[in-house]
C-alpha cells in the first residue's frame, strides 16, 4: 500500500498530510501515535473518514495525498474528525462567484 | 482456445479477428436504435434473436439540435464499429434528424456487415421486430462461426470508469487499476479514462504529465469549462461533487475525490485527449475522454471511442453493466466486497492489509486478460447491460455552435 498507517487506525497517504484516513470505524478516546506523541480521537470517525493530525485555523489548507483538497473552515484540533462540517472545497463555486461580484 | 501466456513470451488473449481494425475481446451483433422512438423495437429484435445479438436501448429524441444529433450519430457508429461488434441493425422509426445512412456508412466502411430497418416502412412496431429478428438471426449467422485466435495485448483498448466512490477508490481500488494500466500500456496497449469534472482539483498533476505543453493547455481549457459550467449556473459542485454517498462514504470535496480518481489510469505520460465517444488511438498508452461524470454514459463514451473492456472501480458498490464491452466490477471496501459479492469480479480491498499494490495490480490485469479471452464477468452473467447516450447541456450546445 502507498502510505503509511499510524496506531493501526489511520492511513497517512504522504508526509506533507494533515489528515489520515480512519481504516476502521474508531471510537473516540483512541490514540494515534503521530511524530513521537500522541493524538486522542476527540470523537468516534467512521471507516473511509478523516482525521486531523495538526492543529488548523480557519482558511488552512487541508491535505492528503500530498496534495490541497480544500481549506479549514473552523478551528479544528488533533484528534478531530475533518469533514464537509469544518472543511470546504475552493473549487467549482458559482456561489463563491456571485458573492464577490456582488460586493 | 487457451492460450499460454507464460510460454509464449508476449502478452496475448484470445480474441475475434476483424477485418480492420483490433481484435474484439466479444462477438456479438449491436441492435442500435436511432432514436428513442426505436428502443423499445430495439430491444424486442434483441430478446428474441438470441443471447448474442445485444441492443442499445437510449434516450435520445428524433429531432435534437445539431451538435446533440452530432454526438448521437457519432457514439452509434462508433458502437457498430467497436471491435466487439461483428455486424450491427440500425433500427429507426423513420422521422428522425439524425441519419441512419451516415450511421450505417461508417460501420461499412470498417468493413462490419449492417442493415437499417426502418419502423414506418414496415408497417408499424410488431411487423418491424418480426422483420428485425429475422435481419438480426441473418447477420449472426454471417459471423457464428468465428473463432478466438491469439491476439497480442497491444490490441486492447480498456476504458477505466469508477462510481460510487468513496475513501477506498483513491486508497485500493483506483490505484490497483491504475497499476493494471500501467501494465497494458508496457505491453502496448491504450488505456483511457474520462469524467472531466472529475479532473477538477487534480488537473495540475494531468497537466504536468501531459506528453505536450498544446495537449495540456487543451486538458486545462477542458477542466475550467467544466467548472465554469457550475458557475454560470450561480451554484456550487457540492450538492453533486462530490455527491451526498460520495460524502457519506468519507470523500469531502471534489479536489479530494479527484486526487483518488485520477490514479485509476495509472502513472504513464498522457499521450491524448479525445471528445465523448470520439476514437481513441489503439496502440497509444494513457488518451483521456472528455465526459461528463455519470458512469453510464461515460463507460458508453469510451466503448464508443472502442474499448473492448471495462475496468470499473467502486467504494460503495456499484451493479451495472455494458451491453458491448464486459464491465470488471473492482472494489476496495471490505463490506461491498461482502455485501455485493455476487456483483464483484474481485475484492482488492486486501491493499487496506497491506497486500502491495503492484502485486493486487498484477491480478487485476490477468483478469482482464483472461476477461478478454471469453470469461464472463459478474455484470454480463447477470446481463446487466445498462446504455445511456450524454446528453449535451444548454451550455455545451451553444459553444460547440458557437464553435461551428
Amino acid at each position: 500500500m502507498k502510505g503509511k498507517i499510524l496506531g493501526n487506525v489511520g492511513l497517512r497517504m504522504s508526509r506533507a498530510d494533515n489528515v489520515v484516513t480512519a481504516i476502521n470505524d474508531v471510537d473516540a478516546g483512541t490514540a494515534i501515535e503521530y511524530n513521537g506523541d500522541e493524538i486522542e480521537l476527540r470523537e468516534s470517525v467512521p471507516f473511509g473518514h478523516k482525521i486531523a493530525l495538526a492543529k488548523l485555523r480557519p482558511g488552512d489548507e487541508v491535505l492528503k495525498y500530498g496534495e490541497i483538497i480544500g481549506q479549514a473552515t473552523e478551528h479544528i484540533e488533533p484528534g478531530e474528525w475533518v469533514h464537509t462540517h469544518n472543511c470546504k472545497s475552493t473549487r467549482g463555486r458559482g456561489d463563491i462567484e456571485d458573492e464577490t461580484e456582488e460586493t | 482456445m487457451i492460450v499460454d501466456r507464460v510460454t509464449s513470451g508476449m502478452t496475448t488473449f484470445a480474441g475475434f479477428d476483424r477485418p480492420s481494425g483490433p481484435a474484439g475481446v466479444r462477438n456479438y451483433v449491436a441492435v442500435l436504435p436511432l432514436s428513442v422512438a426505436a428502443s423499445a423495437v430495439a430491444d424486442a429484435i434483441a430478446d428474441r434473436a438470441g443471447e448474442n445479438v445485444h441492443s442499445t436501448p437510449h434516450q435520445m429524441g428524433t429531432d435534437p439540435p445539431k451538435p446533440a444529433r452530432e454526438q448521437i450519430e457519432r457514439t452509434l457508429a462508433g458502437i457498430g464499429t467497436n471491435p466487439n461488434v461483428g455486424a450491427t441493425l440500425v433500427v429507426e422509426l423513420g422521422t428522425e434528424s439524425m441519419d441512419s445512412d451516415a450511421v450505417a456508412d461508417t460501420i461499412a466502411a470498417a468493413d462490419r456487415p449492417v442493415e437499417v430497418i426502418n419502423i414506418r416502412e414496415c408497417g408499424g412496431t410488431s411487423a418491424s421486430v418480426e422483420a428485425g429478428v429475422e435481419t438480426a438471426e441473418r447477420l449472426w449467422g454471417g459471423i457464428a462461426s468465428l473463432k478466438r485466435t491469439e491476439q497480442d495485448a497491444s490490441e486492447l483498448v480498456f476504458g477505466v470508469e469508477c462510481g460510487g466512490s468513496d475513501a477506498t477508490s483513491g486508497i485500493a481500488s483506483n490505484p490497483v487499476v491504475g497499476a493494471a494500466c500501467d501494465r497494458l500500456v508496457e505491453d502496448g496497449g491504450t488505456a483511457s479514462f474520462s469524467e472531466t469534472p472529475e479532473f477538477i482539483g487534480a488537473e495540475h498533476i494531468l497537466a504536468d504529465r501531459c506528453q505536450d505543453d498544446d495537449l495540456a493547455e487543451r486538458l486545462l481549457e477542458r477542466v475550467e469549462f467544466r467548472e465554469s459550467a457550475a458557475q454560470l449556473m450561480g451554484v456550487d459542485l457540492r450538492g453533486a461533487q462530490p455527491s451526498p454517498g460520495n460524502q457519506e462514504g468519507g470523500l469531502t470535496t471534489i479536489e479530494e475525490k479527484s486526487l483518488g480518481a485520477i490514479v485509476k489510469g495509472g502513472t504513464t505520460p498522457i499521450r491524448g485527449l479525445v471528445d465523448y465517444a470520439e476514437s481513441l488511438p489503439v496502440g497509444e498508452g494513457l488518451v483521456l475522454m472528455d465526459t461528463p461524470g455519470y458512469d453510464i454514459e461515460s463507460v458508453v463514451g469510451k466503448v464508443a471511442g472502442g474499448a473492448q473492456v471495462i475496468a470499473f472501480t467502486t467504494g460503495r458498490g456499484s451493479t451495472t453493466g455494458n451491453p458491448i464491452a464486459p464491465v470488471i466490477k473492482v472494489t476496495g471496501n471490505p463490506e461491498t466486497a461482502e455485501l455485493l459479492s455476487s456483483n464483484m469480479d474481485i475484492d482488492v480491498s486486501t491493499v487496506l492489509d497491506g497486500e502491495p499494490i503492484a502485486s493486487v495490480g498484477d491480478r487485476v490485469y490477468d483478469l482482464l486478460l483472461n476477461v478478454a479471452s471469453g470469461q464472463r464477468t459478474a455484470a454480463e452473467r447477470r446481463r446487466l447491460e445498462e446504455f445511456a447516450i450524454n446528453e449535451l447541456q444548454p451550455n455545451e450546445l451553444a459553444q460547440l455552435t458557437e464553435n461551428a
